[in-house]
């Protein structure tokens, strides 16, 4: 712990806190004209609200809450599968605890918990692997869902499965991946970015090249950053520094962690097991191009698409519409603040969460109501 | 010695001898109860004292696993209720213990849970007086479910609660917040991590007495258990119509506990307490129920982690180390660990 303390410290943090205040200065960005920073991870969203980032830098900083809470964008379609397969006679549904209470049209996982569905909560496949080494008798489904920073587990244990010949077990795979929305993202006009924070975790599987695009293509500058308030604000004060001097690169805060390659026997483990869906929805987004993906044949047999038939395994996936006044695609996209939906505190709080934005730690509208946000500010 | 059996079964709950003797040998034995009625017939000399009040608690205990390092569920229910009486300023005086039991519970699990709630009671000066056992089929509870209810006195003129609290005060805990609840997560078994940490589980009514000695104007105090320090925090705030501001860095935390809420993405302001409780007095008597509640063994790691305010009433609020401020809130549901 003496190694997170460090990344916490007073001093360090006030003499960042000055530099990026001297730079907003320089490039002459003020409330009116903030610069927009994107942090694309929903833990780096957690942990600017967890720390108080938001109200300690410079008011010149805007911060714009990215897509990159893998709960947040999961559409409720697919919280409607999974409570489909997990109340199937038979079946054990493992899922990570915070998909628990996103709620689907017909509620969440929890709430089919309690109707009596076998749905137990994992810290990591390979616990639901043991489940399905335990209860041969049974079908035991993983909810494979996040970024690449899940992906390479949810690999190892179809390997491990197919390596036993475990035919108990399976995946219902929905991965996604970071570049391709940010891609999006930039492609939409109405988009106002200045620079992003890279995500940290996600990055230590598939290294620093895979942005290369937003400095390239794009022109926007990328710091990806650590998780502790020094890593977050030494990254918005490398991001300041790159729009004063006018340069667009992919920098590397979070150096201790992120190899620029990435992590070789992940990549390998993900390359083995998936392929790219043509595209996949996303809540609040819609389809994004190749942002999905998927078991690939040789692995079928652990595919819990193709076995019970559902999602992007049955004639194709169902589009269930967003609750009515649910704003969270404009609010993911950085068009308002959390506070400015209709719902924010009132239709839609942490007990009712009405969009997923609200549901997990990591969403921003969650964040802004636990850690202050427009209560903060009321009171 | 009656009782051959080494499992409960469902005749251990039918009313005849199997009962009778589970009862002597396992229970009554130990606890050993004044008279052979079914209800205890209790005086204390406490009790005749004018304007000296009564107070009655209850709480059920359901904990899996059922023994985990530094302690059992024997040991939560006695302790538990004991705080429940020591926090509202009550001596605790006696106890009843009700069993719910699982067919197929080991006894000898049963009579070490037994023993240890016996050892706990003597130690608070507490009788366990009066009691009940159920069996029920397996799989309609999960082991052992203990509910105690427990009887203590109130000396006259003593009237700790929310609403004496003021602005100005301290706020003091008696040690590292969210030990039990670390514990029972990795004693789960539901990952591989291993510590060696041990549950705060304790029964608190000495550090009550040597804060209500040491602070004639001691205001209030309330056991943090389930929903941690954060939850009895708004609670109190909103009882008190009173905001409540905690320094980040005065909160103790062991580096385990704080380690083990990196890895799951937890708030160990949330995790439970067994053996932690939160007091509020006037700041100037607050170095002396710190000095008074460190000599005990229960106190040891007491510190003033925070200040009752009079702006932003009904919410608790958190300074971190640099100047930042951000809510702390109730909590929601469960916490439920993150994905990455």
């Amino acid at each position: 712990m003496k190694h997170v303390t460090e990344f916490r410290d007073p001093a360090l943090a006030k003499g960042l806190l000055a530099d990026i205040a001297r730079r907003c200065e320089q490039i002459g960005a003020t409330r009116e004209k903030p610069v927009h920073i994107m942090e694309i991870c929903g833990g780096h969203t957690h942990a600017i609200f967890r720390f108080g980032l938001d109200k300690l830098v410079h008011e010149g900083i805007e911060f714009i809450h990215g897509p990159g809470c893998p709960v947040c964008v999961l559409p409720m379609s697919r919280v409607d599968e999974c409570i489909e397969i997990a109340e199937r006679p038979g079946v054990i549904f493992t899922t990570f605890g915070d998909a628990m209470r996103v709620p689907g049209t017909r509620g969440s996982l929890m709430q089919a918990k309690a109707r009596g569905a076998d749905i137990r909560m994992v810290y990591s496949p390979l616990d639901a692997l043991e489940i399905a080494r335990r209860n041969p008798d049974c079908e035991v489904v993983f909810f494979g869902l996040g970024f690449e920073t899940t992906t390479p587990s949810t690999a190892f244990a179809i390997q491990a499965a197919a390596c036993e010949g475990l035919i108990n077990f399976s995946v219902f795979c929905n991965h996604i991946t970071v570049p391709e929305p940010i891609r999006a993202l930039l492609g939409d006009p109405h988009m106002k970015l200045d620079g992003f924070i890279g995500p940290g975790h996600v990055s230590m599987v598939i290294g620093t090249h895979p942005y290369d695009f937003i400095a390239d293509e794009f022109g926007k500058p990328i710091v990806v950053a650590g998780f502790e308030p020094i890593d977050l604000l030494q990254s918005v004060a490398m991001v300041l520094r790159q729009v004063a001097e006018g340069r667009a690169e992919v920098e590397n805060q979070y150096a201790r962690v992120v190899p620029e390659h990435g992590n070789p026997a992940s990549l390998a483990a993900i390359a083995d097991v998936y392929e790219r869906r043509p595209s996949f929805e996303w809540r609040g987004l819609g389809e994004i191009d190749s942002s999905g993906l998927r078991i690939r044949p040789a692995y079928a047999a652990f595919d819990a698409e193709a076995k019970f038939c559902v999602g992007y395994g049955a004639e194709g996936p169902r589009h269930v519409p967003e609750p009515e006044g649910c704003a969270c695609g404009t609010v993911m996209t950085g068009r308002i603040k959390p506070t400015a939906c209709p719902q924010y505190g009132l239709g839609c709080t942490p007990e009712t969460p009405l969009g997923a934005l609200m549901v997990s730690s990591e969403g921003a509208c969650a964040a802004y109501w636990q850690y202050g946000g427009a209560r903060g500010a009321a009171a | 010695m009656a009782l051959r059996d080494s499992h409960v079964t469902m005749a251990h709950g039918g009313g005849g001898r199997a009962m009778r003797d589970l009862i002597d040998e396992v229970f009554t034995s130990v606890f050993q109860p004044p008279g052979m009625e079914d209800q205890a017939r209790l005086m204390d000399a406490a009790l005749q004292k004018p304007g000296a009040r009564l107070a009655f608690t209850t709480d059920g205990f359901v904990v899996s696993p059922l023994e985990f390092p530094g302690g059992d569920i024997g040991k939560l229910a006695v302790c538990g209720t004991i705080n429940d009486l020591a926090v509202g300023g009550a001596r605790p005086l006696w106890l009843s213990a009700g069993f719910i039991i699982e067919e197929g519970c080991d006894i000898t699990l049963l009579r070490r849970i037994v023993a240890s709630m016996a050892q706990e009671a003597a130690a608070a000066g507490v009788r366990i007086v009066t009691g009940d056992t159920k069996v029920v089929e397996r799989g309609a509870a999960d082991g052992v479910f203990i509910t105690t209810s427990g009887i203590g006195v109130i000396a006259p003129g003593l009237d700790l609660n929310a609403r004496q609290i003021q602005a100005g005060d301290a706020i003091i805990v008696n040690g590292s917040l969210g030990d039990h609840g670390a514990v029972i997560m990795a004693s789960r078994g539901n990952f591989a991590l291993e510590t060696d940490l041990t549950s705060d589980c304790a029964a608190l009514h000495d550090v009550m007495s040597a804060a209500l000695q040491a602070a004639p104007d001691l205001r209030a105090a309330r056991d943090c258990t389930r929903g941690g320090l954060a939850s009895s925090l708004n609670e109190l705030a909103l009882e008190a119509g009173l905001g409540m501001v905690l320094e980040e860095t005065k909160v103790p935390l062991r580096a385990e506990v704080r380690g083990l809420c990196e890895i799951l993405g937890l708030d160990p302001l949330y995790l439970a307490n067994e053996g932690r409780l939160v007091l509020f007095a006037p700041i100037a008597q607050a170095q002396a129920i710190l000095a008074a509640i460190k000599a005990l063994p229960e106190g040891s790691g007491a510190a003033i982690i925070g200040e009752v305010v009079d702006i932003h009433p009904g919410q608790v609020r958190m300074r971190s180390g640099f100047g930042g401020s951000r809510i702390v809130d109730m909590l929601i549901g469960d916490q439920l660990p993150r994905i990455c």
